[in-house]
C-alpha cells in the first residue's frame, strides 16, 4: 500500500475577487522510502497542495473534494481535533526560510522536545536525549541544543529545522522548498542528509520545488504542476530524459545544459493566468508553441504514455526527436 | 524620466482620496472636525459671550434652565457661551502649535535623514535630549517662566513637539533615499534642493500628513493640561480654564455636572476626531507602506 | 549580556543627565524672566531664603564660576532652599513625597501592564470579533480623555455619588491606628481611585500596542510551524506568540514614563495625593523656583535612569541581544 496517496484534490480560496481554484483535480502518491518531487512555477498550487495535507490552510481556504490517504486513513474525513494530532506524528514539514521558521526567543532543544512530549508522552529526559540523538543525526554538534536560531548558520538552521521534523519519527517529511534559501554547496549537505533519510529511515518525502537541478539529486519521481493542475507525472528517469509534455518541455529548457551548446533559451512567453479566471480548454495552451484548435476547447485529461508516465495533453512528444 | 517621485507621489493621492471617504472612521472624525471648525469661526458671533458678564450671587453655580442651557459657572456667567467661545482657543492653540511643530520637525527631519554632516548629528541629538524629558515637567516649567499668554502657550508646546516629528521625519527620509529612483536623479547630477523639494517632500508628505493629525490631537490635550493646571491664559475662554474654575471652585464636590462635563466632553470629542482621522489615514497608508 | 554594550549605555544616559544639568542650569538662570530677577520681587520669600540663594548662586561672580558652583552644589545634594516650606531645604521638601508617588505609580503600571496584556491578547487572538471592537474602541476613547478630566469624574461618580471613597489625601486626617493593617487599609481605600484613574489610561495604550505587535507577530513562519507541531491554538499563542510580542512592551514601558509622570501630576492634584506631583503643582503655583528647578531636575533624572534600566532589561531579555558580540 502507499504511503501517501492523494486522489482528485480539490483546494479552493475564497476572497474578495471570487473564488481562487489554487489546487483543483491534483493526484499521485508516495511510496515508503520514496522522495517525489513537486514541480513548478510559482503560484501553481504545489505549496497549497503541501498545505492541505495537514490542513494548515489560511482560515479562506477548504479542501472541497478529494481525498488524502495516509496510511490508509483518509485525512480529509478526520475531525479537526483527530487531524491535528496527525500532525508531526505522522507528517512533518520543513519549510523554506528557515530564517524565521525558529521561533527566536526559544532555545532549539526546547522546540524539538516539545513536538517529543508532545506526541509521544515521553519524559523530559528522555525528550532531551532524542533531540541530542536528531543533531547528531543531522550532524549538529549535540550540545548545540541550548543554542538559540540567531546562533546558528543558514545551512545549520535548515538541519535544525530537519532535525526537528524528524522529532516524532514521522512517516512522511515535506520539504516545502527546501534549499532553496542556500548557496549550492550547502545545498548539496542538505540533500546528501535528505537522502540519508530517506533511505536510513525509510521516510517517504515530498519535495515542493521550482528548481529543477536539485530534482535529479533525491528525487524518485517527479510531478509537474501548472495553474491548479497536474501536467505530467513519471519516474524521474522518465521526465528527464523522455518528457512529454510541452509545458515540461519548455521547463528543462529554460535550465541550460552544463554541456550543451552555451545559448540561453528564451523564456516561456506570457505568465501563468491568475487561478481565477483561467483560460477555457487547456489551461497552458495561450503560452504554448504547439497549441492547436482542440487546445482551446478541451480540457486535457492525464494519460498514461508509458509505464507509470502520465501526460494531460492532447498531443505531445513530437520534439523529442 | 518614469519613475520620478512627482508622478508616483500623484498617483498615490488619488488612490488614497478615493479610500478615505470609504473609510468610515476617517469620515466620522473629518465631520465631528468640521463642526467645531464653524462653531469655532462663527459661533461666538452667533450666541456672543463675555469673560467679564459676571454675574450675581445667585446666578452662581445655577443647573441648566430656561435661562441658561448649560446652566451657569462658579461666577455667575453662561456654561455654554463659554464652551462655544473656547472653541477658538482650542483650535487655535492646536492648530498654531502643530504648525510650528511640524514645519520644525519637517525641515529639520528631512535635512537631518538626506544628509550625513555634523548638523544631522547635532539635530539628533538635540531630538533625543527632548524626547527622554517629560512632557508635562518640561512645559509647565516653561510656561510659568515665560507667562502665560496665549502666544507663549503656543510656542511651548510648539517647541517641545517638534522633535518627535523630526526623527519620524527623518526616519522615513533616509529610506525614501535608499530607493532606486533617487539614486538615479543624483547620478545625473540633480540640485540637492531640487530632489529634496520636488522628490522627497511629496513621498515624505503622506506620513507628515498622518503625524500632524496626531500631534494636533496631543497639542489639544496638553493646552487643556496646562490651562488645567493654572497655567492658562486667564484673559481667554478656554475649555482648560472652565475645567480649572469648576475643580477650584469644588463644583465636582457639589455634583455641578453642567460644569465640568461640557467642556471635558468637548476635549474629548475634538480629540478623538484627531485620532480616528489619525488611525483611519494609519490603516490606510500602512498596508501600503508594508507592501514596499 | 555584552559588558561593552552595557557600559556604552550607562556612559550614554550619563551624558543625557550631564546635558539635562546644563539645560536646567539654563532654564532657570539664563532665561529672560527667570527666577532670579522674579525672585527678588517675590512677596513670598523670606528675606533670608534671598540672602542664602543669593549667596548660593554667586551673582556677582563671573558665569562660568556661577556653573561651577551651581555642579557643586547639586553634588553636594543641595538644591536650594524652598519658599514656600519657608526655608526647608528642597532635598527634605520633595525627599517626604516621593514614596507615595511611587506607591500610586507602581499599583497603576502594576495594574495597567497586566490588565493592558490580557486584553490586548485576547483582541489580537480574536481579531475582528466583538471583543476586538470594543477593546479598541475603549483605548481610542481613553487616550482622548485628558487624565484630570477622568479623575474629576470619578471623583463625581465614586465620592459624591456613591460615596464609596474619599475625595483626598492619602489617610483619614485625624484617625490614628494601632495596627499596620488598619493603616494599609486606610490608605488602600484612598489610593484606590488615583491608581484607576491612572491604569485607565495606561491600559488602553498597552492593549493596542499588544494588540499590534501580537498581530504581527502571527504572521510570521514560526507560527505556522507550531500549528504544523500539531499544538492546539491557545498553547501556540500562549508559548510562542505572547513571549516575541513581550519584548516590545518593554520598550513601550519605558517611553510611557513621561505620560505616567503627566497623569501623576494631574492626577495628585484632583486627589490631592501627597506626592511629588502635587508638591509641583503647588510649587508651580506659589512661584517657589528653587522648589520648581529641584522637582524638575529629580524627575528628569528618574526618567533617564528608568528608561536605562529597562534598555538593559530588554537586551537581557532578548536572546538575539544578549549574545551580541
Amino acid at each position: 500500500m502507499e504511503l501517501l496517496k492523494i486522489d482528485n484534490l480539490k483546494t479552493y480560496f475564497k476572497t474578495n475577487k471570487g473564488i481562487v481554484r489554487a489546487v483543483d483535480g491534483v493526484s499521485f502518491s508516495i511510496e515508503r522510502g520514496q522522495a517525489v518531487g513537486l514541480v513548478g512555477e510559482s503560484g501553481c498550487g504545489k505549496t497549497t497542495t503541501a498545505l492541505s495535507i495537514v490542513n494548515l490552510l489560511p482560515d479562506n481556504g477548504k479542501v472541497v473534494e478529494g481525498s488524502i490517504i495516509l496510511n490508509g486513513k483518509d485525512l480529509t474525513k478526520l475531525s479537526k481535533d483527530k487531524l491535528r494530532k496527525q500532525r508531526w506524528k505522522n507528517v512533518s514539514i520543513i519549510f523554506q526560510s528557515a530564517m524565521n521558521a525558529l521561533n527566536p526567543v526559544m532555545k532549539v532543544g526546547d522546540q524539538i522536545t516539545e513536538a517529543i512530549m508532545y506526541h509521544n508522552y515521553l519524559t523530559r529526559d528522555e525528550a532531551i536525549k532524542r533531540a541530542q540523538e536528531l543533531f547528531t543525526l543531522v550532524e549538529i554538534d549535540k550540545d548545540r541544543i541550548n543554542n538559540y536560531p540567531h546562533e546558528f548558520s543558514g545551512g545549520m538552521k535548515q538541519r535544525v529545522m530537519i532535525a526537528m521534523a524528524l522529532a516524532c519519527d514521522p512517516k512522511l517529511i515535506i520539504g516545502d522548498e527546501p534549499t532553496t534559501a542556500l548557496d549550492v554547496i550547502v545545498q548539496a549537505q542538505i540533500l546528501n542528509l535528505l537522502n540519508k533519510i530517506k533511505e536510513e529511515l525509510n521516510t517517504g518525502l515530498l519535495i515542493i520545488t521550482h528548481d529543477l537541478s536539485i530534482l535529479g539529486e533525491i528525487c524518485d519521481e517527479i510531478v509537474i504542476m501548472y495553474a491548479g493542475k497536474v501536467v505530467e507525472k513519471g519516474s524521474t528517469e522518465r521526465i528527464y530524459n523522455n518528457h512529454v509534455h510541452p509545458y515540461t518541455y519548455k521547463l528543462f529548457k529554460s535550465y541550460p545544459d552544463i554541456h550543451g551548446k552555451k545559448i540561453l533559451e528564451e523564456p516561456i512567453k506570457g505568465s501563468a493566468p491568475s487561478l481565477s479566471d483561467l483560460p477555457a480548454g487547456c489551461r497552458f495552451h495561450p503560452r504554448c508553441s504547439f497549441a492547436a484548435d482542440k487546445c482551446r476547447i478541451e480540457e486535457p485529461v492525464l494519460k498514461e504514455v508509458s509505464l507509470n508516465h502520465y501526460s494531460a495533453c492532447h498531443y505531445g512528444g513530437a520534439w523529442n526527436e | 524620466m518614469k519613475n520620478s517621485g512627482h508622478e508616483m507621489a500623484y498617483k498615490r493621492y488619488k488612490e488614497f482620496f478615493n479610500i478615505f471617504l470609504h473609510n468610515k472612521m476617517a469620515v466620522t472624525g473629518a465631520v465631528i472636525l468640521g463642526v467645531f471648525i464653524a462653531i469655532a469661526l462663527i459661533g461666538p458671533e452667533v450666541y456672543p459671550f463675555d469673560l467679564q458678564s459676571f454675574g450675581t450671587a445667585k446666578d452662581v453655580m445655577n443647573p441648566p434652565g430656561t435661562n441658561h442651557i448649560f446652566g451657569t459657572d462658579d461666577m455667575g456667567r453662561d456654561v455654554l457661551g463659554n464652551l462655544i467661545a473656547g472653541t477658538r482657543v482650542s483650535l487655535l492653540v492646536g492648530g498654531l502649535s502643530t504648525l510650528i511643530s511640524m514645519i520644525i520637525g519637517t525641515v529639520l527631519g528631512i535635512y537631518a535623514g538626506y544628509f550625513d554632516n555634523i548638523f544631522s548629528m547635532v539635530i539628533m541629538r538635540v531630538t533625543d535630549f527632548f524626547l527622554v524629558i517629560p512632557w508635562l515637567p518640561l512645559m509647565l516649567v516653561l510656561t510659568a517662566i515665560l507667562g502665560t499668554s496665549i502666544w507663549n502657550i503656543i510656542f511651548v508646546i510648539g517647541m517641545t513637539s517638534w522633535p518627535g516629528t523630526a526623527r519620524i521625519v527623518r526616519a522615513q527620509t533616509l529610506s525614501i533615499k535608499e530607493r532606486p529612483f533617487i539614486e538615479r536623479i543624483m547620478s545625473i547630477g540633480a540640485d540637492t534642493n531640487h530632489i529634496m523639494i520636488k522628490h522627497i517632500l511629496p513621498n515624505v508628505f503622506p506620513l507628515v500628513f498622518a503625524n500632524t493629525i496626531l500631534v494636533s490631537a496631543e497639542a489639544i490635550l496638553s493646552e487643556t493640561t496646562l490651562s488645567f493646571l493654572g497655567l492658562g491664559d486667564v484673559s481667554r475662554s478656554s475649555w482648560g480654564m472652565m475645567l480649572h474654575y469648576a475643580f477650584e471652585s469644588g463644583a465636582a464636590s457639589i455634583g455641578a455636572y453642567w460644569y465640568f462635563l461640557p467642556p471635558g466632553i468637548c476635549v474629548v470629542l475634538l480629540v478623538l476626531s484627531f485620532t480616528f482621522l489619525g488611525y483611519a489615514l494609519d490603516e490606510i497608508l500602512n498596508p501600503k507602506l508594508k507592501r514596499r | 549580556m555584552n559588558r561593552q554594550y552595557v557600559l556604552k549605555k550607562i556612559i550614554y544616559s550619563l551624558i543625557t543627565i550631564f546635558a539635562v544639568l546644563v539645560f536646567n542650569y539654563f532654564l532657570f538662570r539664563v532665561m529672560p524672566g527667570n527666577p532670579l530677577q522674579i525672585l527678588m520681587r517675590n512677596p513670598n520669600a523670606s528675606a533670608e531664603a534671598i540672602e542664602k540663594t543669593k549667596e548660593l548662586f554667586g551673582l556677582n561672580k563671573p558665569a562660568h564660576i556661577q556653573f561651577f558652583i551651581y555642579i557643586k552644589s547639586l553634588f553636594q545634594g543641595d538644591l536650594g532652599t524652598s519658599f514656600l516650606y519657608k526655608g526647608q531645604p528642597v532635598t527634605e521638601v520633595i525627599g517626604s513625597r516621593i514614596l507615595p508617588t511611587l506607591l500610586m505609580i507602581g499599583a497603576a503600571e502594576i495594574l495597567a501592564i497586566i490588565t493592558g496584556i490580557f486584553i490586548g491578547v485576547i483582541s489580537a487572538w480574536k481579531r475582528g470579533t466583538k471583543i476586538d471592537i470594543i477593546s479598541l474602541s475603549f483605548s481610542l476613547i481613553s487616550y482622548s480623555m485628558p487624565t484630570f478630566w477622568i479623575g474629576i469624574v470619578f471623583v463625581t461618580i465614586f465620592c459624591v455619588q456613591f460615596r464609596i471613597f474619599p475625595t483626598s489625601g492619602m489617610m483619614t486626617p485625624g484617625l490614628s491606628y494601632s495596627s499596620f493593617m488598619g493603616k494599609s487599609l486606610d490608605v488602600i481605600k484612598h489610593l484606590t481611585l488615583p491608581v484607576l484613574t491612572m491604569s485607565l489610561v495606561l491600559i488602553g495604550q498597552y492593549a493596542l500596542v499588544m494588540r499590534s505587535t501580537l498581530v504581527d507577530v502571527l504572521t510570521e513562519d514560526y507560527i505556522t510551524t507550531a500549528h504544523a507541531k500539531g499544538f492546539k491554538e491557545d498553547y501556540v499563542i500562549k508559548k510562542h506568540a505572547v513571549p516575541n510580542a513581550m519584548l516590545p512592551m518593554v520598550t513601550l514601558i519605558a517611553i510611557n514614563l513621561g505620560l505616567v509622570i503627566a497623569g501623576a501630576i494631574q492626577i495628585e492634584t484632583i486627589f490631592s495625593w501627597p506626592g511629588i506631583g502635587r508638591l509641583m503643582y503647588d510649587a508651580i503655583k506659589n512661584r517657589d523656583y528653587p522648589l520648581l528647578q529641584g522637582i524638575f531636575l529629580l524627575v528628569t533624572i528618574s526618567v533617564i535612569i528608568a528608561n536605562l534600566l529597562a534598555d538593559l532589561t530588554y537586551g537581557y531579555l532578548d536572546p538575539r541581544v544578549k549574545s551580541r558580540s
